[in-house]
């Protein structure tokens, strides 16, 4: 028992030193576990400061071997379940793909806001690409993101709740009845222009993703346009509005005519036929969207 | 209009149900939408009809196997004061 005790002295002894290099060197006249430490005595353990009487419960509960095992198979335990958690939940969320979406930098979104309120200067719409794959959108403006969307959201939402306290009309449920609303109707908006490319078989790499992206875009028009009939009133609102629904139109027409267009008429040479007339139809009835709900989701908010 | 996700995912449920309910011989034929007169064009120019028929019929298909008749009544939430 002696020779046991020993030899888990002179294991602990390498231990401690790689957690804490101020520990005290093992007492070799302690003959038993001395098991009367207090719970409180383990973090100072830890810390292993020499101080004095202090230094010997933690040693001796870090130095039982059972203990070591147990964390050793705790760690491994937990290890193994942040595994299998990321496994399954990349067949749901596709997290890899998702990073893509917010490799964004400061440059990036001001950049960005201003194209979604004046696109008119921009030139080159084009999304570049590296070896067959998007670049990330902090090196290309053009790419689709999901930051400005999920920052226009939340923000529309606390916009939306500003909007109603400045009339007397807020309670704490309304943020969460604007919040699924707007939510719900993004949600169907998606789904819609989906069931629509598959419908006029569009040989196309817009993800969901994307169509998320670009439908969130929206967010920044209606901000702008609330903001301003709150500073304004009414004739702020409406005149803010309506350049924000021209520019957000434009914006959608010139990036998805890239998109879903063939290549010549992406151009803008005139081509003939059902299939490019449909296509160029589909592009104006998505880029048409977008303004009414920019109206519909925020014409209750500024009276 | 105050929308929850509990009355869009309602919505979706009740419009898959009515595509899936659209009887094959006794309905779609009769309109011209059968699943035997859509193999007409080849090429690459489906077309808008041919593409609803076979969403039409993979819908009605996915959900025979799912067992749409298995879908219990949804307990449609009685509104009385809220929105």
């Amino acid at each position: 028992m002696d020779m046991d005790y020993t030899a888990t002295q002179s294991v602990s002894r390498q231990h401690p030193e790689t957690r804490s290099t101020s520990m005290d060197g093992t007492d070799p006249s302690q003959l038993f576990d001395d098991t009367s430490v207090a719970p409180g005595g383990q973090p100072t353990g830890f810390q292993g400061q020499g101080v004095g009487t202090m230094g010997h419960p933690g040693r001796t509960l870090l130095s039982d071997p059972m203990s070591n095992l147990a964390m050793a198979y705790g760690s491994s335990l937990a290890s193994q379940g942040k595994d299998l958690v990321d496994k399954n939940l990349d067949r749901f969320l596709p997290i890899s793909k998702l990073k893509y979406y917010f490799a964004v930098d400061t440059v990036y979104v001001g950049k960005k806001l201003g194209l979604l309120v004046f696109p008119y200067m921009h030139q080159n719409w084009e999304v570049s690409y590296q070896q067959d794959t998007p670049v990330a959108p902090r090196f290309d403006i053009n790419a689709p993101d999901l930051y400005i969307p999920a920052m226009g959201f939340i923000t529309y939402i606390l916009v939306a709740g500003l909007a109603l306290g400045t009339q007397n009309r807020f309670t704490p449920e309304i943020l969460g009845m604007q919040a699924s609303s707007a939510l719900v109707w993004l949600i169907m908006e998606v789904l819609v222009v989906l069931l629509s490319l598959y419908l006029v078989t569009v040989n196309t790499d817009l993800t969901t993703i994307d169509l998320v992206a670009f439908s969130g875009y929206k967010y920044v028009g209606m901000i702008v346009g609330v903001v301003a009939g709150l500073l304004f009133g009414r004739t702020g609102y409406y005149l803010t509005l309506l350049w924000c629904c021209i520019s957000i139109f434009v914006f959608m027409i010139r990036t998805l005519r890239l998109k879903l267009l063939s290549e010549a008429a992406a151009q803008g040479v005139l081509v003939h036929g059902a299939r490019n007339q449909l296509r160029m139809y589909l592009t104006m009835s998505i880029a048409a969207a977008q303004p009414i709900f920019m109206y519909w989701l925020t014409y209750h908010l500024v009276r | 209009m105050a929308f929850t996700l509990y009355s869009l995912i309602q919505a979706v449920i009740l419009c898959v149900n009515a595509v899936a309910v659209l009887h094959e011989e006794r309905f779609l034929s009769k309109i011209g939408w059968g699943v035997d007169q859509s193999i007409g064009g080849f090429g690459d120019e489906p077309g808008i009809k041919v593409q609803l028929m076979n969403l039409v019929r993979s819908v009605r298909t996915v959900m025979r196997g799912t067992t749409e008749k298995s879908i219990p009544f949804i307990n449609i939430k009685h509104r009385s004061a809220c929105i």
